[in-house]
């Protein structure tokens, strides 16, 4: 099941207010007690003010599996662009560029854009567009069946890309956030 | 051998960043355009990031870790730039070259 | 030896920075234009980190990041005007 609210009612984003905290520690290049003290106030102080007006996003539900989700896609990141690398310094002929479309498991709005996000740093595809549109759906209206239309820089196998799509990126940020 | 790291991580950088822009200048249509800069660009700068961490951190004082934020930052901002520029690109109805395959897919905008 | 080094990948940036700036001006759509800026941001931040390298200084890095967020967002801003006339509904 999605879980929306946190554990604790004084920390409604875990993942931002460490995010927060190694920013302030990244920024100012030092970890000496008095920056700690300040990072660890504005980490625990800055969700607290702003959660009255954002949205509630569905929390991370297994934080290991997503650390190796992000290993996993770092690594692709780096072997995808070296092959895309070659494809872009070679002939142009050869590429056969298309447009395809990925239905999609994920209903809620953040795991998509994490998946468009991966799907866009990944191998010679970009992600363009979320179907149906979301200006022609009624305020609350559910739409049956989303789907991810992403642009391929050299398409061979369309089946194929679909599958690695849905198996590789989305099973488990399905897994992630439960929903 | 610091030297050595630094150097091999640098040339990385810069070869993938040329390779970006060279696919940004030579490629056929936008659509094709798009994937140079979003992916080669980005990872040629966080190597080129990686060198000046690990540069700093030898010539100065003291370790120096912050250029990760801009490497942070570029990784997490790419995609989002590009999907604003390929949804604008298709909401002007941007030309593809013809070998496109599975144009219908795209689906006007109201 | 990393004198020569900066030095090349200088000559790297400069040339992409050039192959950029024809892009910018052959276009042939905005898109194609907006991209090429976008892309020359990334490019300027590749080559002021650099020039902080060969002069031994790291007090270039807060403007690396100044240029990073100030070209996010106004790529994102032209986009949206091109997108809906408006950027700010």
């Amino acid at each position: 099941m999605m879980r929306l609210e946190a554990k604790f009612k004084w920390l409604p984003t875990p993942l931002r207010s460490l995010l927060l905290f190694m920013v302030w520690l990244l920024l100012n290049n030092s970890v000496s007690a008095g920056h700690i003290v300040l990072a660890t106030i504005l980490a625990i102080v800055i969700p607290w003010m702003t959660s009255p007006f954002r949205t509630k996003q569905p929390l991370l539900i297994k934080p290991g599996l997503a650390f190796r989700h992000l290993m996993l896609v770092l690594y692709d990141i780096i072997t995808a662009n070296v092959q895309v690398a070659i494809l872009i310094l070679g002939p142009n002929k050869k590429l056969t560029p298309g447009f395809v479309k990925v239905p999609l498991d994920l209903t809620h709005s953040m795991p998509i854009t994490i998946l468009a996000s991966t799907v866009s740093l990944t191998p010679g595809t970009v992600s363009a567009e979320v179907y149906p549109w979301q200006e022609s759906l009624m305020e609350g209206e559910e739409p049956e069946q989303r789907f991810l239309l992403i642009h391929v820089l050299n398409l061979t196998d369309e089946e194929a890309l679909i599958k690695t799509i849905k198996q590789r990126y989305e099973a488990p940020l399905k897994e992630i956030f439960q929903c | 051998m610091t030297e050595w790291i630094i150097s091999i991580l640098l040339l990385i950088g810069g070869t993938f960043v040329l390779v970006g822009s060279i696919g940004l200048v030579k490629m056929p249509d936008f659509f094709m355009r798009l994937h140079g800069p979003t992916k080669a660009t980005t990872l040629g700068m966080a190597s080129l990031l990686t060198a000046a961490m690990v540069f700093f951190s030898t010539t100065q004082a003291g370790l120096s870790v912050k250029e990760i934020l801009i490497s942070l930052f570029l990784l997490l901002t790419a995609p989002i730039s590009a999907y604003m520029m390929i949804k604008s690109a298709i909401h002007h109805k941007l030309d593809s070259i013809e070998r496109t395959q599975g144009k219908d897919n795209i689906e006007d905008d109201c | 030896m990393l004198e020569t080094v900066i030095l090349i990948v200088f000559a790297m940036i400069g040339v992409s920075l050039l192959l950029n700036l024809w892009r910018l001006l052959i276009g042939p759509s905005i898109p194609d234009r907006i991209l090429a800026l976008d892309t020359m941001y990334i490019n300027s931040i590749a080559l002021i980190i650099l020039y902080g390298m060969s002069m031994g200084t790291a007090l270039y890095f807060e403007a690396a990041l100044l240029i990073a967020m100030l070209g996010f967002v106004s790529t994102v801003a032209v986009c949206k005007y091109l997108l809906r006339g408006d950027i700010i509904e």
